[in-house]
């Protein structure tokens, strides 16, 4: 009817806004009548979490369907449609466009709150429902104040009315690719999935339990949450990668460090959820770690959403949007430090450590991975806070923060593989040199030799990389060989959070290697090339045999076509493109990449020079693909541990607890 | 007082310190590590030091990119409505440097006030202006010396997304 008025216009976007009213009421109901619940101790209320949290995911997914259904239909009446899309737009591309910009990103990110609620109601069996009542209620608090702000400050529902624009003005040609359909969903929910812990943390403290179950309870969460963080900012830094032309794979950009610094704290999260779970120690450490988490992953979706990391001056000139996030912000933080300050205080932890332990050994990591995060916080910062105090524009180099970092991981790289080997309470010096003084001499070895067959020169910084990553995969082999008694058939009888923790390990090993090598090791020249050039990199011969014209869908492009010799073997045929996007007028550059496991080869075109000939940028760069792999491998190894089988404990077992509680 | 008390006090006194003495070394190697943004105007006026790493930027100067007949050297001026500066890079220029456009370059001047560049960035965003340059033309503009009106035109929009370091 509505459509009809307005001269057959379609009505689905007003049916997308009120499923988000909708989700936002349930949302209100989620945190008012359970928490209501608990507190007059009613168990009817109580049970009302569950659905509601049900209700609330189904409101959000069909509002965020009608927003896909929008793009689909290519309807410019939306604004957010008209300003990300186009007809010509490939549809992948229009759906991924959904989360193309900053409403539609917020859309996503509420969505996954609630979904990540209903994942919650529904894998919760053994929770008692007080427990599951303050989670639910919470993340029905949280997923309000945001679906408020999405409505009030970001609706990517809103309209262009009465002149609706013919066409739209296309998605940004960078992000018109297969890396950033999957980056941002993954990242975000890897950010979301952070509110789940955050949740269970302020539940904990708000009943006055902050116990072995709490983190029994907390520990697969933050780890389903962690895997997606891990392989969201892996996705993001691959397609940086091959997407930017540049060949860089992290340029410690403030979008970047948003995505790390919620990983390294919730890495620390982890191994303090361990402590806590397995010895009762940690614990208002814990809850610290799980709130500071989700606050760095707020401020990571939206200070870096809202264009406030580009220039505070994106705050003024937008205030509300900022005054709103910063608000939301305080109050999440404040909130929780406060009910953390209140109740902390009544949370002992009992149970002493030596010197020399397990214990020791996860405090270490958690102050260095804290200190990381800690130093990219100030770095990310610093300018914003000098800009607004007037100083100056300034930004702060990469060199800065390999000063901080580099350093940082190396010391823990060298305690990961000791610190899981260690025994709990107590260990001896005697016993761990007796059984890891091999892979010392292992490490030094190989760290040696890896420099000399590399280049023929000795590289202190190489032989550390690579020395820390043959100590670290040692030491766990090592691990593994003693719980397996020398069998290695008895592996897969090892419990999977021992098996998916080593591989973690591993992974940081291997990412380790990685960088080393593509640091020290890579060759990128930017040369002259005409059709018929050939140009050699390392040994690798690269010939510029023609260059052609290609017509995409939405983009016409310049391309080369380069055949790759090694000696005298062709080894691979390189097409880069340089594409011009016609909506926007936009010059994309397509990188062409020939990959092994050993070396990436690397050809993108630069700018178009005098007599055909063209910029052309060459790089070779050997153990590029270890530097995501290792990511990979701890994304599995996170996988492992989270279907370790005590996680499913029995109902009874948490009943009994509720019973005693 | 008594030992349990004595021996956290102690633990906070280490803490305070130990953080204390950590914030101030990162700010210490910060201050050593920050490139300062610099106008043109500034430039001109023999403000910035020789060999120094700064940040300058403005719009590039309609016909004065010049290449090199061989090789990558290139050779442009950029403004900021009341002087140019002089920049030179040798490689691969970023896809969205044109004349008209907004841009940033990382690198030292010379002795004979050209900005020897090590990096250009300019954003894939026709639209984008780098806050930077848009503040020292408003800047320019705001000293009466000449409208930019023309230059500057069109929207600031700011699309994060793509604000990582290497779309610039």
């Amino acid at each position: 009817m509505l459509g009809e008025a307005y001269g057959g216009l379609s009505s689905l976007p007003e049916f997308g806004q009120l499923a988000l009213i909708m989700a936002m009421m349930v949302a209100f109901l989620q945190a008012l009548v359970p928490l209501w619940g608990v507190a007059a101790n009613n168990g009817v209320a109580m049970t009302y979490a569950r659905p509601l949290a049900a209700a609330q995911a189904l409101f959000l997914l069909v509002s965020v369907v009608v927003l896909a259904l929008c793009f689909v239909n290519d309807d410019f009446s939306v604004a957010y449609v008209a300003a990300n899309s186009n007809t010509a737009l490939p549809t992948p591309y229009k759906i991924s466009a959904v989360w193309g910009a900053h409403e539609g990103s917020l859309l996503l990110w509420v969505a996954m709150l609630g979904w990540w609620g209903l994942a919650v109601a529904l894998f919760s069996r053994s929770l008692p429902l007080p427990m599951l009542s303050r989670v639910l209620g919470i993340m029905g608090l949280v997923s309000f104040g945001f679906i408020l702000f999405t409505l009030e400050t970001s609706n990517p529902f809103e309209r262009i009315l009465p002149s609706v624009p013919r066409e739209g003005a296309d998605l940004n040609p960078l992000l018109q690719d297969f890396g950033l359909i999957v980056h941002p969903p993954t990242l975000y929910m890897g950010y979301v999935g952070l509110s789940v812990v955050f949740a269970f943390a302020i539940a904990a403290l708000l009943g006055g339990r902050l116990d072995a179950a709490w983190a029994r309870w907390s520990r697969p969460w933050t780890t389903a949450a962690w895997v997606f963080l891990t392989i969201g900012i892996a996705l993001g830094s691959w397609w940086a990668y091959y997407e930017l032309g540049w060949g860089g794979w992290w340029f410690w950009d403030p979008v970047e460090n948003a995505s790390l610094m919620p990983w390294l704290v919730a890495t620390a999260l982890l191994h303090s959820l361990a402590v806590t779970e397995k010895r009762g120690l940690f614990k208002s450490w814990t809850v610290l770690l799980a709130i500071f988490a989700f606050s760095l992953s707020l401020l990571g979706t939206f200070l870096v959403r809202s264009g406030v990391l580009t220039s505070v001056h994106a705050f003024a000139s937008d205030p509300e949007r900022g005054v709103f996030v910063l608000a939301l912000l305080g109050l999440v933080v404040g909130g929780s430090l406060l009910i953390y300050a209140l109740k902390a205080p009544t949370v002992a932890s009992v149970g002493r450590y030596e010197w020399l332990s397990r214990e020791s050994f996860l405090l270490m990591n958690n102050l260095l991975l804290l200190v990381a995060a800690f130093a990219i916080l100030l770095g990310t910062l610093y300018p914003l806070a000098i800009d607004f105090l007037g100083m100056g524009k300034i930004s702060v180099g990469a060199s800065w923060f390999n000063l901080m970092f580099v350093p940082i991981s190396v010391v823990l790289t060298l305690i990961i593989g000791v610190g899981a080997m260690s025994r709990w309470k107590q260990d001896k010096a005697n016993r761990l040199t007796r059984e890891t003084w091999w892979a010392a001499v292992a490490a030094l070895l190989l760290g040696i030799a890896a420099p000399l067959v590399a280049s023929g020169e000795l590289n202190w910084s190489v032989v550390m990389g690579i020395g820390i990553s043959v100590w670290l995969v040692a030491v766990s082999l090592a691990d593994v060989w003693k719980k397996c008694r020398g069998q290695l058939s008895r592996i897969p009888s090892l419990s999977l959070s021992f098996n998916g923790m080593i591989l973690a390990h591993i992974g940081v090993a291997v990412t380790v290697v990685g960088v080393t090598m593509v640091a020290n090791y890579s060759i990128e020249e930017s040369v002259r090339m005409a059709p018929g050039d050939s140009y050699v990199v390392d040994g690798y011969r690269f010939e510029f045999e023609r260059a052609g014209h290609i017509e995409g869908p939405n983009y016409v492009s310049d391309a080369a076509q380069f055949v790759v010799y090694d000696g005298d073997d062709e080894i691979a045929v390189l097409r880069p493109e340089k594409r011009r996007y016609l909506a926007r007028n936009t010059i994309m550059t397509e990188a062409a990449i020939d990959v092994n496991l050993l070396r990436d080869v690397y050809v993108s075109m630069g700018e178009p020079l005098d007599d055909g000939a063209w910029g052309m940028r060459i790089q070779v760069k050997p153990f590029m693909r270890w530097v995501w792999l290792g990511a990979i491998f701890m994304a599995v190894g996170g996988v492992l541990a989270m279907f370790d089988k005590r996680y499913r404990q029995r109902k009874q077992t948490a009943d009994a607890q509720e019973a005693l509680a | 007082m008594n030992p349990k008390r004595k021996k956290r006090l102690q633990l906070i006194i280490f803490l305070v310190i130990g953080f204390g003495a950590a914030v101030g070394l990162l700010m210490y190697s910060l201050s050593q590590n920050i490139n300062l943004f610099h106008t043109p105007s500034q430039i001109a006026a023999g403000e910035v030091p020789q060999g120094r790493t700064i940040r300058a930027g403005g719009l590039v100067v309609e016909g004065s990119v010049k290449r090199d007949n061989s090789g990558l050297g290139v050779t442009f001026e950029v403004t900021d409505g009341a002087a140019n500066a002089t920049i030179f890079y040798e490689g691969i220029l970023p896809d969205l440097f044109r004349e008209g456009q907004g841009i940033v370059a990382m690198g030292q001047l010379d002795a004979n006030g050209v900005l020897q560049a090590s990096e250009v960035l300019a954003k894939h965003d026709e639209n984008y202006m780098p806050p930077e340059v848009k503040e020292a033309l408003e800047q320019a503009h705001k000293d009466g010396k000449q409208s930019m009106q023309e230059a500057a035109n069109g929207g600031y929009g700011t699309d994060s997304e793509t604000n990582k370091a290497g779309a610039y």
